[in-house]
């Protein structure tokens, strides 16, 4: 990381939990904030909310890595994630993961060396009524089937 | 949202699915004393919608009588077991009866701040809400002196989760609003006195307070009169699996499972989970039980499975999950779980003794007594139920060459 970018993501980190008065109750909603526009939260972003909040930097790294959508390294810049419970398996999870794999030639569980894309499994999205489903960033996609879904993923390729 | 392929698909509705127009309930509310809120809600024998069914004028009476200059009331829009999505529908269908529900509350716990504690899947309604407690600040519905009541201050926040089943737990759901890992505390101390940040705090699933409003202007007597003796009212179901028609069903509760299918347009039904991945697993001969707290309870989830499908493929896929989603805290849920699944990997590859699974089942029954909270305690349920309930499928096939 440049010095200017640390710079920049430490006047962020400030002014974020100054609405919270640097109370800990800031650390969720500006941890999902460092995530979602860095795709990552970095040691040195753990380093710096912590210092702001005045808590220890191994209570942050405990949140980050307790929280299936942070994390502390760098992910793709889309995360596709498949529902795999039981409802989107029994409608063809298996054939869509495969489908996906094919297309994008790479497995899930795994970021693509131009951190593009990340391929994720995810538990039950709450689409079960309209499944097979997956969730690519912020968006849901519903009744799909291997066809739609590579035609989804081939648009962030 | 509209940019998303949701369709939020409702089937059969009575009481929360019906015409409700914005504020109306805070209205009537506001015109009565707390008492009097309290006492339709005991009257309405209204029992919490997550599942776990403990009684909401119970809950709000502790809260109020709690002593505390600070309290909370806090939504629990963690929708994460798995089969259940009546809150998502709820919430961008009927948002204003959420929130109105959760303004009721405030005046009648005597909470200043309410929070929405939305599931990180969900965060494509966050706008929308966002836009909804907007509208209700220009209306002078959240606020100071809400709709001129002189001392009622209450407004709501939105807090998003981050991707942890347990977080549904409703102590997991205070530590991490507080910015913590969501490890479930111990109890006693119980929310409703130490709750957020040490103060009286009332957790209430988003169903349980979608139901408050209509309470308020019906009267809780008159909401009573439907449902069985233990279960009044009506529940919203979330069907899915091997059915013509899965959707959101709101249904009276006492409906038997054998209905339910009928309803819903199943056939050749070989079994139903009732209750989600926690839940239990009903097989055809029981088809007969009801849907009730003091029956089959549940907290919305129903998937249908059809003969088609093995039911040792199911109970995997489940363990799988409470594997994954177990927060680490206890040993007996942290460990049980795994040692679980590995009974099950080794039934499906034919490597395993009766005495080993007769251990397994012994542990599973000190998993349910020994756990700290509820994931632990009931992700025992369904290797249990399916074990017993199908072990003609699960052990005998096998042995006569059969394929599950």
């Amino acid at each position: 990381m440049l010095e200017l970018e640390k710079n920049n993501l430490t006047r962020e980190i400030e002014e974020f939990a100054l609405a919270y008065e640097n109370n800990r109750t800031a650390l969720m909603p500006l941890l999902e904030y460092i995530q979602s526009k860095y795709h990552h939260i970095p040691d040195f972003a753990q380093q710096e909310v912590a210092r702001v909040l005045d808590i220890h930097p191994v209570e942050v790294y405990g949140v980050v890595s307790f929280y299936s959508f942070l994390n502390d390294q760098p992910k793709g810049r889309n995360i596709v994630r498949l529902c795999k419970t039981i409802v989107c398996d029994m409608g063809g999870k298996c054939a869509i993961e495969k489908a996906i794999e094919r297309e994008l030639k790479m497995k899930f569980g795994e970021t693509s060396p131009d951190m593009k894309i990340t391929l994720e499994f995810t538990n039950c999205l709450g689409m079960c009524d309209q499944g097979p489903a997956m969730i690519v960033n912020d968006r849901v996609y519903t009744r799909l089937d291997p066809e739609k879904a590579c035609a989804i993923v081939r648009e962030i390729k | 949202m509209m940019q998303n392929d949701i369709s939020n698909t409702i089937h059969e509705s009575s009481l929360l699915f019906s015409d409700y127009e914005a504020g109306a309930g805070v209205r009537a509310a506001l015109s009565m004393s707390r008492e009097d809120i309290l006492f339709e809600l005991k009257a309405s024998k209204l029992k919490g919608r997550g599942g776990a069914g403990f009684p909401t004028s119970t809950k709000w009476m502790l809260v109020a009588a709690a002593k505390g200059d600070d309290k909370f009331i806090i939504c629990n829009a963690d929708e994460g077991e798995p089969g259940t999505f009546k809150d998502r529908v709820l919430l961008m269908n009927y948002p204003f009866l959420v929130l109105d529900g959760m303004v009721i509350g405030g005046y009648t716990v005597g909470a200043q701040h309410g929070y929405i504690y939305l599931r990180g899947e969900y965060v494509y309604m966050k706008e929308y809400l966002e836009e909804c407690l907007q509208e209700m600040r220009d209306n002078k519905m959240l606020g100071e002196n809400i709709l001129g009541k002189e001392g009622f201050n209450f407004d709501i926040s939105i807090v998003m989760g981050a991707g942890a089943y347990v977080c549904g737990e409703e102590t997991a759901l205070i530590e991490s609003l507080e910015g913590q890992r969501g490890e479930p505390r111990n109890r006693p101390p119980y929310p409703v006195n130490t709750g957020l940040c040490g103060a009286p705090t009332t957790v209430n699933n988003v169903e349980t307070l979608a139901t408050v409003p209509h309470i308020i202007l019906m009267g809780g007597e008159k909401y009573a009169e439907k449902g069985t003796s233990g279960s009044a009212g009506s529940k919203l179901f979330s069907v899915s699996g091997d059915c013509d028609r899965p959707g959101v069903y709101e249904l009276d509760w006492g409906i038997t499972i054998n209905q339910l299918l009928e309803r819903v347009g199943a056939r050749n039904t070989k079994a139903v989970q009732v209750g989600g991945a926690s839940g239990i697993c009903v097989p055809k001969s029981k088809f007969d039980r009801t849907l009730a707290f003091e029956d089959a309870a549940t907290g919305g989830s129903i998937m249908i499975f059809n003969e088609s499908r093995s039911m040792l493929h199911v109970l995997k896929n489940f363990m799988d999950f409470f594997v994954e989603e177990s927060c680490g805290q206890c040993t007996p849920c942290r460990l049980g779980n795994q040692k679980l699944l590995e009974g099950v990997e080794m039934i499906e590859q034919n490597a395993y003794t009766f005495a080993h699974i007769n251990n397994l089942k012994e542990l599973a029954q000190t998993m349910k007594v020994a756990s700290k909270c509820g994931l632990g305690q009931s992700s025992p349920n369904p290797f249990l139920s399916i074990l017993e309930d199908f072990r003609d499928e699960i052990f005998h096939t096998k042995i006569n060459g059969g394929v599950n």
